[in-house]
């Protein structure tokens, strides 16, 4: 599926004058959500960002309805909405969470594994900053290894935690991975989650300038260095089979990936170990461990593979 | 025991407080005055591809007839991402005032 950026109508996506800090990762994925969506859509925000962007009642920076709801219960809340369209006819309606990642990955987790094991039919989209920001930078566990934030102010300790790969062990109808620095590839993994009956999960890496300390023209810019470090592998994983997206797919290569110092350098988070080799060394092995875990997702769900396995055992 | 039919408490009165925000521009007011830099766009370079409208997060970047571009200065909160991101160098960011 490609988007024609000529064909996406006319029209607003999203509510100028809203809270949002300039440059901010959340509202580009917004509109990329309703870009993809239209008007056949509800939104379950926990906590977070996106809670605080909407602005000031009676008006709403947010293009859609919105369901704010507690930080433990997106995907529940989610699942719970989704019935009662059912019950009253209107299961064309997408029910989609919009949580970041501290509401993903900590808060929500339990919430989230419980929709995801009942394939409860709902998209489910982190929007991945990579620290709890709306309550002033503190550290989730998805904050990466090495990154200042206001509670890891020397840089954290450990990795970041692999949520897609968690969501896949589930075992559900759709995982991908999308970065905001490329628009349209967002735009086509929702619209094709969209079109699926059961639970879907994209994770969306979501740059922001006020935590990741750089100058806010750079969001988009950023959000595509992370894909060509080859430090965030963009793929989807759709029944049973997983495949790197078509922009990705040469980063496998190691010489064709951009020095991960690149991609450190613009961002204030980082400034403490830019002169320790040492400390990037580490860096670097996490991109060698992303790639074999793809390397081995790879061989481990192609059905195309194992069918050509089959025929030469014939 | 002796069961009182009467109940104990009196039955809550609800009253429905529905406070329902609508989707409409300056949620949080003017953000134009926010901008230390505003983008200027050329529109002699301008080959109209869209690509400042798509990243834009603000939807302030207006599509005029050909697909070239304008920005809505009331709120443009002077990022600079449409800017950095045109592959024509069509938008430069000036200083405000
Ligand atoms: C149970 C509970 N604990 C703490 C909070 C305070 N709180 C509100 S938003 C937020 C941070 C959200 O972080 P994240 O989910 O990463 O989203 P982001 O703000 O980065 O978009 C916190 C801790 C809360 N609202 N509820
Ligand atoms: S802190 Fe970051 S994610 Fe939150 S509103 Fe500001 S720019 Fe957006
Ligand atoms: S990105 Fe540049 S060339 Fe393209 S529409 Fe915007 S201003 Fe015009
Ligand atoms: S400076 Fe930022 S907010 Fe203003 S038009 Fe450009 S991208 Fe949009």
């Amino acid at each position: 599926m490609t988007v024609n950026i000529k064909r996406i109508p006319k029209k607003k996506f999203l509510m100028p004058g809203n809270a949002a800090c300039p440059g901010c990762p959340e509202t580009m994925g917004m509109r990329y959500l309703k870009m993809a969506l239209g008007d056949n859509f509800v939104m379950v925000i926990p906590a977070g960002c996106s809670s605080v962007i909407q602005g000031i009642a009676p008006r709403s920076g947010i293009y859609a309805p919105i369901l704010n709801i507690v930080f433990a219960a997106g995907a529940s809340a989610a699942a719970g909405m989704k019935a009662g369209f059912e019950s009253i006819g209107r299961k064309d309606v997408e029910v989609v969470v919009w949580a970041g990642d501290g509401g993903t990955g900590d808060i929500g987790f339990q919430a989230l594994s419980g929709a995801a094991e009942r394939d409860d039919d709902i998209l489910y989209i982190c929007v991945d900053n990579e620290a709890y920001m709306n309550t002033g930078i503190q550290r989730s566990s998805l904050t990466p290894y090495g990154a200042w934030t206001t509670t890891t102010w020397t840089g954290k300790r450990e990795h970041k935690k692999n949520i897609p790969l968690i969501m896949i062990a589930h075992g559900v109808k759709y995982v991908a991975t999308a970065s905001v620095g490329y628009p349209t590839d967002f735009i086509a993994k929702v619209k094709k989650a969209s079109q699926i009956r059961g639970f879907k999960y994209i994770h969306l890496l979501a740059p922001c300038p006020v935590g990741w300390r750089f100058d806010p023209a750079l969001t988009g810019e950023i959000g595509q260095l992370a894909v060509k470090t080859g430090l965030f592998p963009l793929y989807e994983y759709e029944n049973g089979k997983f495949q790197l997206s078509p922009l990705a797919r040469r980063y496998k290569d190691p010489s064709k990936r951009v020095p991960v110092i690149e991609y450190l350098k613009l961002q204030g988070r980082y400034k403490h170990l830019i002169n320790k080799p040492e400390e990037i060394k580490k860096i670097e092995e996490y991109i060698e461990s992303i790639w074999y875990m793809i390397d081995v997702l790879e061989k481990a769900f192609n059905p195309k593979e194992e069918a050509r396995k089959l025929l030469g055992s014939l | 025991m002796n069961v009182n039919s009467k109940p104990v408490l009196e039955e809550p009165k609800t009253v429905f407080f529905a406070p329902i925000s609508h989707p409409s521009p300056g949620s949080v007011g003017k953000t134009g005055t926010w901008r230390t830099h505003k983008p200027v766009v050329d529109l002699d370079k301008c080959t109209g591809c869209l690509i400042c409208w798509l990243y834009c997060p603000e939807d302030t970047i207006i599509r005029l007839e050909n697909d070239k571009v304008s920005i809505d200065y009331e709120y443009c909160k002077g990022c600079g991402i449409c800017a950095h991101q045109c592959p024509f160098d069509a938008i430069q960011m000036v200083p405000e005032g």
